[in-house]
């Protein structure tokens, strides 16, 4: 229903029904109507001004060139995180010195100590380890995979505490090291005593090789290679030697992978760690490592 | 027949009826309403519904309810820090909050229902802002007194009498929205715990934040603001006019019996004109909390809160005539009314109404409680019971052992020296009561595979029994290791059983054990 137009005393169309002014404005008929706003509006407009005004004194908000203006109460938001961080790791105090007190057996052994060492140690391994082992510590060709239960160095929480404080082949003076011969560049073997002791090597894990004479192979490994890796190629941890009756390879497990690795041995190079993040932190990477479940288990400490 | 002299005239005017007069400027000054006291029916109905509705928002913290030593003893507590909401008998973990969203779309049903049947009763007889209010105006009318001395006293000069008066007033009204805030926050912690730490001073800053929040709001809402709050910041009475059908019984001005209206009836009957029982006294003006005429017909800012009823009804039992001049009425019944007072040029003939003894004629159509059955809220109604039906069976039946899995992303297997394969998996138990229960959890399916929790003793080497906290969450990592003989495909599905040790609630989460493709050669 449309109004019939109505004017007021100052010539502007008002709606009959209501005595209000109209806008003008017409939509299929509709006309709105020229309410007006209660004043409190306005002032309640007027007030947020005022405000934006108080809070741009009061707190940084003016970009400059080269930085903001800074706001008389000198708040900013990376003092703000800093105090956050400061209270956080308050908070954490008493767990990171009751890690510091305690041997790393007794960190795995105690429920909340073990639980607040592995999650700060997850962070660790994401910001310091994952570049070689990997996000998930499986590692890859070159690089131990840490959620396995084949350990070069020692799986106890010990071993895996000694191996990330020093390192291996580090420089420091307590790091593990060990070298392999290079049997075939340095012409300690031929290339048939390799592919032979190759062939034997394989058949340790139940595989059967492609060539080369494994009884003729056995020989050669006996003469060559239990002083490290054991009379039954079961490795040693002391020498880092790694196992070799089993289904793990740190550098491959086909055949011309073993005969590459015993002609001219790689050697990897872990950097110690204990210099760069202290003793607190290296327990709680070892107890992470030790929470991904292949870690070598203590009698006494199964309880 | 009428005894006009006994009737008050009121010298008031709606507030949104004053805009023909000039040119009106683009913001418009608060008209000042003083509401006068009303006498009926619906004011005692008002009295209970603010007595119910204040001494239960008052009082649910300090009931009562025991849980045992394991959880808080609060009938009522939104326990925000541990995510547990606490109902009387009932304990609702945050991923059941479906049970609040089916308590909301009840409530919006609810709301949808009772305004097809009557209107804004929301508003105008349990919305805070209605109750607060008018508690406020209790307060006002006890220190300033009833309309015409608070509008003279709002005349008058600045005396100690007037400061005593005003501070006197705003003190209360402080103390009140005060206590308001003070109330909520204790929906929120254990009330007496909470109260004696806010009078030693020691309670958490966002209790003190909040209820200086509600303080203000509270304040400014019910004492200075009032009417304003429902007018234009409210979105309800825009959603209002899509609720309403013809059938809707709404606070109307019968003026097919009250028109012509005339404020000197006597006159006006010796004159010989046609008289309607309206006098014109606008004690409906003058009770109306939002200031307006409902003469003038539904209105954007009527709250129905029917005080006008009771204010006409008043004066029409003093005039003589019958009540319900302004009544509940429908917009059907209405127009029906209408057409019969009605002569062929559209004029109402108050003698189509009346008969000459001044008795109301037959065949006009007043409140039947019938109205309110018709599709439309049977409708409503079905859905709303459909949905509490629903969620009271959901309610009855739901398990309160929860249990999830998830298996590890990063690896997804891992190799051991001996050629096995072993999967990782994080276990979430949810111990949903409030007593620790002790569960076996063990693996179904997968032949041949094992279970392993680093650094726990087990039951056997497919199971073991975890403790689980009362009313908390066990998250545990495990191991399945299966030999290579046992995986046919790099693909396993198998199960984890966990069961109450005591007898009582079981459940079973599907897994998968996942191996390398070639696995099988």
């Amino acid at each position: 229903m449309v109004n019939d137009p109505v004017e007021d005393a100052h010539g502007r169309e008002v709606d009959a029904a209501t005595g209000t002014e109209t806008t003008g404005h017409s939509w299929d008929g509709i006309k709105e109507l020229n309410t007006p706003l209660p004043r409190w509006w306005l002032w309640t407009f007027y007030g947020t001004i005022l405000f934006s005004i108080v809070y741009v004194v009061l707190y940084p908000a003016i970009p400059l060139v080269h930085s903001a203006t800074s706001g008389v109460l000198g708040w900013n938001s990376r003092d703000a995180l800093k105090a956050e961080v400061a209270e956080a790791t308050q908070e954490q105090a008493q767990f990171r010195d009751q890690i510091a007190a305690a041997t790393p057996a007794e960190v795995v052994q105690n429920a909340d100590l073990f639980r607040f060492a592995s999650a700060a140690g997850r962070s660790a391994f994401a910001v310091n380890c994952v570049q070689c082992h990997g996000a998930g510590a499986t590692g890859g060709p070159g690089y131990p995979n840490l959620q396995d239960d084949d350990w070069l160095w020692g799986g106890t929480i010990d071993d895996i505490v000694q191996t990330i404080s020093y390192g291996v082949r580090s420089g420091s003076d307590e790091t593990r090291f060990s070298e392999m011969p290079a049997f075939g560049r340095d012409g300690i073997l031929d290339a048939e005593q390799i592919e032979n002791v190759s062939a034997y090597v394989l058949s340790l894990s139940g595989q059967k090789a492609s060539s080369g004479d494994a009884t003729a192979g056995q020989q050669v490994f006996a003469d060559n290679c239990t002083a490290c890796h054991g009379e039954n190629g079961q490795g040693m941890h002391e020498l880092g030697a790694p196992n070799l009756s089993d289904g793990i390879w740190l550098y491959g497990g086909k055949q011309s992978d073993i005969i590459a690795q015993v002609t001219g041995p790689r050697h990897g190079v872990m950097p110690a760690w204990l210099p760069r993040l202290g003793e607190t932190t290296v327990k709680e990477l070892a107890a992470y490592v030790y929470s991904l479940g292949g870690a070598t288990v203590e009698q006494a400490s199964a309880q | 027949m009428l005894i006009q002299n006994e009737v008050e005239n009121f010298n008031v005017e709606a507030v949104n009826s004053g805009l023909k007069k000039k040119r009106p400027s683009l913001y418009a000054a608060r008209k000042k309403i003083f509401p006068k006291r009303a006498y009926g029916s619906f004011r005692r109905l008002k009295w209970i519904i603010m007595a119910v509705t204040l001494s239960i928002y008052y009082l649910t913290p300090w009931l009562r309810w025991d849980r045992g030593s394991f959880a808080p003893d609060q009938a009522v507590l939104v326990d925000l820090a541990n995510r547990r909401f606490y109902f009387f008998f009932i304990e609702i973990w945050p991923q059941e909050f479906y049970y609040v969203a089916g308590l909301l779309i009840m409530a919006g049903l609810g709301l949808f229902l009772i305004t097809s049947v009557a209107g804004r009763v929301w508003c105008g007889y349990t919305c805070p802002q209605t109750v607060w209010v008018d508690l406020f105006l209790v307060v006002e009318r006890f220190f300033e007194g009833d309309r015409n001395q608070r509008m003279a006293l709002d005349k008058a000069p600045w005396t100690l009498s007037k400061i005593w008066k005003r501070v006197a007033k705003h003190s209360t009204w402080l103390v009140i929205a005060i206590l308001t805030g003070g109330a909520w926050i204790f929906y929120f912690a254990d009330a007496p715990t909470l109260l004696g730490q806010l009078v030693h001073f020691d309670a958490p800053s966002v209790a003190y934040s909040t209820i200086g929040i509600l303080t203000a709001t509270t304040y400014i809402f019910g004492g200075l603001m009032r009417e304003q709050v429902c007018t234009y910041m409210c979105p309800w009475p825009r959603i209002q006019a899509a609720m309403l059908d013809e059938n809707s019984l709404v606070v109307t001005y019968n003026d097919w019996r009250g028109e012509p209206r005339s404020r000197h009836q006597k006159k006006a009957i010796a004159q010989g004109l046609p008289v309607g029982d309206c006098v014109d006294c606008k004690a409906c003006v003058a009770v109306c909390p939002m200031g307006i005429d409902i003469r003038q017909g539904q209105q954007l800012e009527c709250i129905t809160c029917a005080l006008c009823i009771d204010a006409c009804n008043g004066v029409m039992e003093r005039v003589g005539r019958d009540r319900g001049l302004i009544s509940y009425a429908t917009l059907s019944d209405y127009n029906a009314n209408m057409a019969r007072a009605k002569d062929a040029e559209g004029h109402i003939v108050p003698s189509k109404v009346r008969d000459a003894t001044g008795k109301l004629r037959d065949g006009f159509v007043h409140f039947r409680w019938r109205e309110m059955v018709r599709l439309r809220t049977l409708i409503y109604l079905g859905i709303w019971l459909l949905i509490g039906l629903l969620m009271v069976a959901s309610l009855a039946t739901r398990d309160r052992l929860g249990a999830a899995v998830a298996h590890d992303r990063n690896p997804l297997y891992v190799r051991l020296s001996d050629g096995s394969i072993r999967n990782g998996y994080t276990l979430k138990i949810s111990n949903m009561v409030t007593v620790p229960r002790d569960f076996s959890v063990s693996i179904s399916g997968l032949t041949g595979a094992t279970l392993e929790l680093p650094g726990v003793v087990m039951r056997d080497d497919r199971s073991v029994v975890l403790r689980a906290e009362p009313d908390r969450v066990l998250t545990q990592r495990v191991l399945v290791i299966a030999p290579t003989e046992a995986l046919a495909e790099p693909r396993h599905e198998f199960t984890f059983v966990i069961s109450d040790v005591n007898g009582g609630e079981r459940t079973t989460i599907d897994a998968v054990f996942e191996a390398p493709e070639d696995v099988a050669r």
